[in-house]
């Protein structure tokens, strides 16, 4: 809204456009946040038609077939193009499976945790007060204890596997969602624009969604897409702890654990699923860092 | 904005400084018994009677059954036993390990040196190479520096730790042979422990060897640790550098004709640092976390790997110390960063 208003001042000299073609102007301009686009939907397509494109099912083991190498070294074949596990299943196949795990993941944990925190983070920034102390001693409780330990304490009574471990994440990583929001806020209520809408009368709910939280959207569009990212980490942690998805699902992270003895013998088991992690949550952060410069109006001008 | 003091709500003198230190200082203690309270409850919360666990695979008989649930109090109200377990926290008694059945605090302040120097080691690498990178990558902007550390710092930021103390080990210690797999210093160095820091201790002792060694062991975890950070402070650095360089009074100094080189070390730097501050607070807790995973990898004998231990053998009472103990040692280094972010920024503690 400030921008539109600033618009004229600035002196933009173009035809007024659409907001979201203006905004696709600049995400479009940003290389990497287009690379990241294009590697996030590939994902997507990945896991949406995994039992298409995956040459074998995800768990068909082949007793002559342990720890192939890849297609391209000697002693591999096309028919596993990157090799074989140590009980004789297609790297590729449970790879392209893995992708399902992963986004179902990211999605889930943040779906939870921006919901809750928005909502917490909002309260505590416009409330003030007893609430907002309480909010923020027991988001200072979860962040003070190290993520991962907390997520693991929470694993080991909840026990392991992959809905605990996304619960799991889901409450370590609001804290974030919870400060980010309520910092926005309380930035955002000393400037005009609130005083002025607070001047005409606007209510409390109405000053909390449709003025201030627009304008603390930025931060949380970049948090939301990082956050993405941080949950697939955090769950492949757990995985790789033996605390996550539990063989045989085909997690990334699980398969890294499983993979870790034979680092010695078969680098392929232990890069590849790795690189998957790297590549997706690369793709997911380069999305949040053009997301970012596209919304953030300080930084267009 | 940074010449902008509030006019009115400013006590005078150094009062309001002081209240504001006393203030955050005393939330301190309901984040505390917070903590308490879950460590003591989320262990309440496993599945299964303690003292059974406590048997383990033996089985135990109904009436020795019951006179340990005497013994450890367990047959009073829970309240009761939340009472006599933050008595015994407050004279630093946090129970027994059930597998070595030392005293937990004893076993985490041997322990905890090793991770301290770790976690140390890898926020100075962190800081060192974060801070000027994040600069200059905001200073010139799109240039290919700039491209090149955002690349970068991403692949950082998104780097699952455990897979790349993987490669690192795979690379420098298998391939090249340049520094050791595991632990902390060559099995042929005994050196007197007098800080608890290898680094330190291998120089005042006269071992010949000794520092080379623990440097060389010290020096791919730190990385691997150091990495997560350090690419969040690079990116925090550049983001908020280039916020403040578009206010107006970086404008202003510029117009006043004041050197590029001093409008940005002394009238951006300072502002750009207070997020900056805050994002090195958030990255205590990262640092843990990720110390339990490093330490995994390198088999670093510090807490993380002893708490993955004690998670492996369900040693309840190790667990449940450490939680705190971690949680109490965060919650000390956020209360010195809010300190400073205060002193920094005057709108903060003026802020009610």
């Amino acid at each position: 809204m400030t921008a539109e208003a600033l618009a004229p001042v600035t002196g933009a000299a173009r035809a007024p456009q659409g907001p979201l073609r203006e905004f696709w102007g600049y995400f479009s301009a940003n290389r990497g946040a287009l690379a990241g686009l294009v590697i996030v939907v590939a994902v997507l397509l990945m896991a949406a038609f995994a039992d298409f494109l995956a040459p074998w099912p995800p768990d068909l083991t082949n007793n002559a077939a342990f720890l192939k190498p890849p297609a391209w070294q000697a002693g591999g074949s096309w028919a596993y193009p990157l090799g074989t596990d140590a009980i004789g299943r297609d790297m590729l196949s449970r790879l392209i499976h893995g992708a399902r795990l992963s986004l179902l993941i990211g999605m889930a944990v943040v779906a939870i945790s921006i919901a809750t925190g928005i909502v917490l983070g909002l309260v505590a920034g416009y409330v003030r007060g007893v609430t907002e102390i309480a909010i923020m001693r027991l988001m200072d409780i979860i962040l003070t204890l190290p993520s991962l330990l907390l997520a693991i304490v929470i694993v080991a009574i909840l026990g392991p596997g992959l809905m605990n471990a996304m619960l799991a994440v889901a409450i370590v990583v609001l804290p974030h969602y919870v400060r980010i929001t309520r910092a926005s806020v309380i930035a955002e209520m000393s400037r005009d624009y609130v005083t002025a809408a607070r001047a005409t009368g606007a209510g409390r709910l109405r000053l909390m969604f449709n003025e201030v939280l627009p304008n603390c959207a930025a931060p949380l569009i970049v948090q939301a897409t990082l956050g993405v990212s941080t949950a697939i980490l955090d769950a492949a942690a757990l995985g790789f702890l033996g605390l996550g998805a539990q063989p045989p699902a085909p997690e990334w992270g699980t398969m890294l654990a499983d993979a870790r003895e034979f680092v010695l013998r078969a680098w392929w088991v232990v890069t590849f699923p790795g690189l998957m992690i790297l590549v997706t949550v690369l793709a997911f952060n380069l999305l949040g860092d053009g997301l970012r410069d596209a919304l953030d109006p300080k930084l267009k001008r | 904005m940074a010449a902008a003091t509030p006019p009115a709500a400013a006590g005078p003198g150094p009062a309001p400084l002081l209240r504001f230190i006393l203030t955050r200082a005393s939330l301190v203690i309901p984040t505390f018994i917070g903590m308490t309270l879950l460590a003591f409850f989320l262990i309440r919360l496993v599945p299964g009677d303690p003292i059974e666990t406590l048997a383990g695979e033996r089985g135990i008989d109904a009436a020795r059954h019951e006179k340990l649930l005497k013994e450890y109090g367990l047959d009073r109200p829970m309240l009761v036993q939340y009472g006599i377990y933050i008595g015994r926290v407050l004279k630093g008694d946090l129970g027994r390990s059930m597998i070595t059945h030392e005293p937990v605090v004893k076993e985490f302040v041997e322990l905890f040196p090793a991770t301290i120097e770790l976690a140390l080691c890898a926020i100075a690498f962190a800081l060192l190479v974060g801070i000027p990178a994040g600069m200059v990558a905001a200073v010139r902007r799109n240039s290919i520096f700039d491209h090149g550390v955002m690349g970068v710092s991403l692949t950082g930021y998104s780097m699952p730790i455990f897979w790349w103390g993987l490669l690192l080990i795979l690379l420098f210690s298998v391939q090249l042979g340049w520094t050791p797999v595991s632990g902390r210093i060559d099995v042929k160095y005994f050196v007197e422990p007098v800080t608890g820091f290898l680094t330190i201790d291998s120089l005042l002792s006269d071992e010949k060897g000794a520092f080379a060694s623990a440097v060389s062991h010290l020096i791919l975890p730190a990385i691997v640790l150091g990495t997560v950070p350090l690419a969040v402070i690079a990116r925090m650095t550049r983001s908020s550098m280039l916020e403040v360089l578009g206010e107006d009074y970086i404008r202003t100094a510029r117009a006043k004709g004041l050197p590029p080189r001093r409008v940005i070390a002394l009238h951006a730097f300072r502002n750009a640092l207070i997020p900056v501050v805050t994002v090195i607070g958030l990255q205590v807790g990262v640092l843990f976390t990720g110390a339990i995973l490093t330490e995994t990898i390198f088999s670093w004998p510090g807490v993380g790997k002893w708490l993955i231990e004690a998670i492996n053998r369900r040693d309840y009472p190790v667990l449940q110390g450490g939680l705190l103990l971690l949680g109490v040692v965060v919650m000390l280094v956020n209360l010195l960063v809010d300190l400073a972010y205060g002193v920094i920024n005057p709108r903060i503690r003026h802020a009610k």
